[in-house]
């Protein structure tokens, strides 16, 4: 009895050709070789990071290196782990015992911030993966660990699109004004807010008219227009186009996003996450901290932008030596020590945006910057007065304070830094627009820009979610976890091995290659493993078995049914392949499906179970019966042990 | 080894009736418990704070509702969580006390008279979130189950893809119930698990479709009731061993899983059983009720089994 076999080819049966264990062998390999980051544990690191522009140098390096070397604390290794443009931003130093790190780190400490005053460099405990430098360099890196395993803090914040949303309205108001306004003869009107936009009404149409073509040269690509009538007068509607409300959604989670980064650096937190969710959230993870009040303190602290005028008449000099005049205060700064008046013209709630773009006649990197209509009156009149002064740009931020206690250094709270983030000169008097200059690379406007947003504080962020996870639950999960995948896998193991005897092993033999290949393909795509996540891999685990017991069941009855051995095993194979296809494909939608539209701990669940599905398709279809054609291929088989 | 020695030949359809009586019951007492009592939803949907604690003696829990009362702490529910010593408070947003700082507060109400308390975990959850979770959660399962409708309906037939719906439908309403009776508490995980169930459920009923469909092919003769009697009883000892070692694996996390997944562990079994129960009874007494025979699944099938895989 010949049933369907098209691909037979030359070949006996139950024997695969040579390619078809090379690449089982290739697969298989590069499993083994991308899961075993996961077996070599972590070592204790410290991690040395610049706040803000502080780079590490290497002096500073040399300098703590020895400092180590005197103290008698030996790193493993010592490794740059992020560089910047200028130079070094953050160094990985790992060593072999828990009780050297924490020497290690104060010893690191007292090189970088050697006064309580001076804090321009983060020290943080972590944990670096232990894996072999040939195979991190080939890629291999561990699973990460979620919050839920490891402890920590977690945060959803909501950034508040509707201030946002509020701001450009306003904008729009005083730009309709301006437009109209600077017409020949000027355009009169009425104006008021409609949904993201306004609304202009007029007198006569052909003030509409006229309106309406001024306005369209002026504000094309920004707003959607529309000339219309109502109550018998002529309107128009201009409302910001979709590019545009994207672009202020865009921006404004944008901003909250990197204030928030500078903020979790300055904690020092060892790889936190902070990561856009949705249109409007943004969750900060914080493994390893415990304290969520002083967390929230310094996440939800407000930076403000101040605009102040510059004090030519200070001796900078003897201010560098501690007389400042009253009034005034100096600021380091990248130009140079710089004295400010204390007095603040404009505030930057004023500023309604900041943007990096060029300057169209000579094409230069420029910061275009725009005020509220109070704003731009209150600056019209400084910067008149003030022709060939310096406009200083402070920004205000809070930023945390350490402590030595105990020997350990401790968070005890925050304090307001003002930095001097620009001083450029007024070349002439201005209002509501302008813009700064000064020989800027692009890189270096988009920064400036960032930074005078952040402190504008376009739209405000709350936090609608928070958990915080203990460190000992997080040891607890992780036990428990791993505890129950063993325990879970063990039975079926047994189980499959009693119920069918060699195929049983062989069942099994794929079971476990499955297990490897998910922990691999995990692993290299940086998926976050956590307490539901390991959930999926038992379940998987538990389901991956039925497409061996599908086909096993399939050989039984192709016996029953009088076939010989080998036939059995062929067409017990192929009569499953399909059914099992047809069931892993419903089981992988649901899992899209859940991957799609769930969020945290679904998620979790839904991408171990979808990387199962697809692992166990091979190790149980390819892989097993690769191992039953060696076993059985080729020869005469009698009885079948199953 | 076998469970099933030899071809089994059940008359699993001659129970079909009772079956139905039964499913329909579970149905309806699903649904008005579902309305009446409702699910004893976690935080995830509520919103509120959740703080867990641990003593280092055994928690007194009448206690704990004094001291949460005396700082005016409203509707909190204080149960232990795994252990006598560990107390876990769950609460909904309270008007007078900032978020903020409700985990502070009941911390150091809590210690008041001089018990040391270990602060273990704590949540806040918006609102918000919880409102557009249920949302979500509910859109998931509707939107999962059509695409499974569209994919069955077209590597089967219409009739077997309102057949599979029809049988997800009753295990989700009736796990949904279960957790309404039982009052257990209905969190993400929960979720999470009630879509695992539909994956399963759904793997065991395709197993039986595709068998269904096969002897509808291979059986010249014999009506469409006896088709699939056989085909049932062909796939019996694997639906069997599946559910066994599902079982065995879901038992181990309901033991050994920890608290947190405790809940998801629970409605995977309930939901393995019912799964099973269903693929049985409602799928194929479904699709038979709505006259499936074997015209129905004559080509244009041309595809054979396994071509797809090119499995020597």
């Amino acid at each position: 009895m010949f049933v369907n076999q098209p691909n037979q080819q030359q070949l006996p049966i139950n024997t695969y050709p040579k390619w078809k264990y090379v690449l089982i062998v290739i697969v298989l390999s590069l499993a083994f070789l991308y899961a075993a980051p996961n077996i070599f544990g972590k070592d204790p690191a410290v991690q040395l990071s610049g706040l803000r522009d502080a780079m590490i140098t290497q002096q500073q390096l040399d300098e703590i290196e020895s400092s180590w070397e005197a103290n008698g604390v030996e790193p493993v290794s010592v490794k740059p782990s992020a560089i910047g443009e200028e130079g070094v931003k953050q160094i990985i130093a790992r060593f072999k015992k828990d009780a050297d790190q924490l020497k290690a780190r104060e010893l690191a400490n007292d090189v970088l911030n050697p006064t309580l005053e001076n804090q321009n460099y983060v020290t943080a405990l972590n944990l670096a993966p232990a894996t072999p430098e040939w195979l991190a360099n080939l890629g291999g890196e561990p699973m990460k660990l979620g919050l839920d395993l490891r402890g920590g803090i977690h945060f959803l914040m909501q950034v508040d699109m509707e201030q946002a949303l509020k701001r450009q309205q306003d904008q729009l108001r005083r730009d309709f004004i301006d437009t109209l306004t600077d017409q020949e003869p000027s355009i009169r009107g009425r104006v008021e807010p409609i949904e993201n936009g306004m609304l202009l009404s007029f007198r006569n149409q052909e003030d509409a008219e006229r309106a309406y073509e001024a306005l369209f040269k002026e504000h094309t690509g920004r707003i959607d227009l529309q000339l219309s009538e109502k109550g018998g007068r002529p309107i128009i509607r201009g409302t910001l186009n979709q590019q545009k409300l994207q672009e202020i959604k865009d921006h404004a989670i944008d901003q909250n996003r990197v204030i928030l980064s500078s903020r979790v650096n300055s904690l020092g937190v060892a790889e936190p996450l902070i990561q856009r969710q949705g249109a409007d959230r943004i969750v900060v993870q914080l493994p390893g901290v415990q304290d969520s009040a002083l967390a929230k303190q310094i996440l939800g602290a407000t930076a403000s932008l101040e605009f102040r005028l510059v004090d030519h008449e200070a001796d900078v000099v003897s201010a560098q030596n501690g007389r400042v005049p009253p009034g005034s205060k100096l600021f380091e700064s990248e130009y140079g020590p710089i004295v400010v008046f204390d007095e603040v013209e404009v505030a930057g709630e004023h500023l309604t945006n900041a943007t990096a773009s060029y300057d169209p006649q000579t094409n230069e990197p420029i910061v275009s910057v725009r005020l509220d209509g109070e704003g731009g009156s209150k600056m019209t009149r400084t910067t008149t007065a003030n022709v060939n002064n310096q406009l200083a740009m402070i920004l205000k931020e809070s930023r945390p304070i350490f402590d030595i206690k105990d020997g350990k250094r401790v968070l005890v709270g925050s304090e307001l830094e003002e930095r001097l983030i620009s001083a450029p000169n007024i070349n002439g008097p201005f209002g509501s627009r302008f813009q700064i200059t000064g020989r800027f690379t692009e890189a270096e406007t988009r920064d400036l820009a960032r930074k005078l947003r952040s402190g504008a504080l376009i739209a405000p962020t709350f936090i609608v979610e928070e958990r915080t996870i203990g460190a000992t639950l997080g040891e607890e999960n992780i036990q428990k976890g791993v505890t129950s995948v063993i325990i879970g896998f063990a039975l079926v193991l047994g189980f499959m091995l009693v119920y069918y005897k060699l195929f049983g092993l062989v069942a099994n033999v794929a079971l476990t290659l499955n297990l490897v290949m998910i922990v691999c393909v995990m692993s290299l795509m940086g998926a976050t493993l956590t307490l539901p996540g390991i959930a999926g891999i038992v379940l998987t685990v538990g389901m991956a078995v039925d497409a061996n017991v599908l086909i096993f069941e399939r050989i039984r009855e192709e016996l029953r049914s009088g076939s010989r051995p080998a036939q059995a095993i062929d067409k017990g194979y192929g009569h499953a392949v399909s059914t099992i296809a047809d069931a892993n494909i419903t089981t992988a939608i649901a899992a899209i499906i859940l991957f799609a539209i769930g969020t945290g701990p679904v998620k979790g669940f839904a991408i171990t179970l979808f990387i199962g599905i697809l692992t166990s398709m091979f190790t149980a279809i390819f892989v097993s019966r690769g191992i039953v054609n060696l076993m059985y291929g080729g020869r005469t088989v009698k009885k079948l042990s199953i | 080894m076998q469970i099933l020695n030899k071809e089994t030949n059940i008359d699993f359809l001659k129970l079909r009736k009772f079956a139905m009586v039964l499913s329909i019951l579970l149905i309806v007492g699903s649904v008005t418990s579902f309305f009446t009592k409702g699910l004893n939803y976690g935080l995830d949907f509520t919103g509120g704070t959740l703080i867990e604690v641990g003593y280092e003696q055994d928690a007194d829990i009448p206690k704990i509702h004094d001291q949460l009362e005396a700082i005016e702490i409203n509707g909190a529910v204080v149960q232990n969580f795994g252990s006598a010593k560990i107390v876990q408070i769950r609460m909904p947003q309270q008007e007078h006390i900032e978020n903020a700082k409700v985990g502070d507060e009941v911390l150091s109400a809590l210690r008041s008279e001089g018990a040391s308390v270990t602060k273990r975990d704590q949540s806040f959850v918006g609102p918000v979130i919880g409102e557009e979770l249920k949302e979500k959660g509910g859109l998931a399962m509707i939107v999962a189950l059509i695409c499974i409708m569209i994919y069955v309906a077209l590597r089967f037939e219409w009739k077997f893809a309102v057949g599979s719906v029809f049988a997800l439908a009753h295990d989700v309403i009736i796990i949904v119930g279960f957790f309404s009776i039982t009052a257990v508490e209905f969190d993400l995980t929960v979720l999470a698990a009630l879509l695992a169930v539909i994956g399963y459920s759904l793997n065991d009923t395709i197993v039986v479709f595709d068998r269904i469909r096969e002897n509808f092919l291979r059986m010249r003769k014999g009506s469409s009731e006896e088709v699939v009697n056989t085909s049932l009883n062909q796939t019996l000892s694997r639906t069997l061993m599946t559910s066994i070692t599902t079982l065995l694996v879901l038992l181990a996390l309901f033991f050994y899983g920890g608290q947190t997944i405790h809940s998801f562990a629970e409605a995977l079994i309930v939901g393995v059983f019912i799964g099973t129960y269903s693929s049985i009874y409602v799928a194929s007494p479904v699709a038979l009720l709505l006259g499936v025979k074997k015209e129905d699944l004559m080509p244009p099938e041309v595809e054979k089994e396994g071509e797809e895989f090119d499995m020597p």
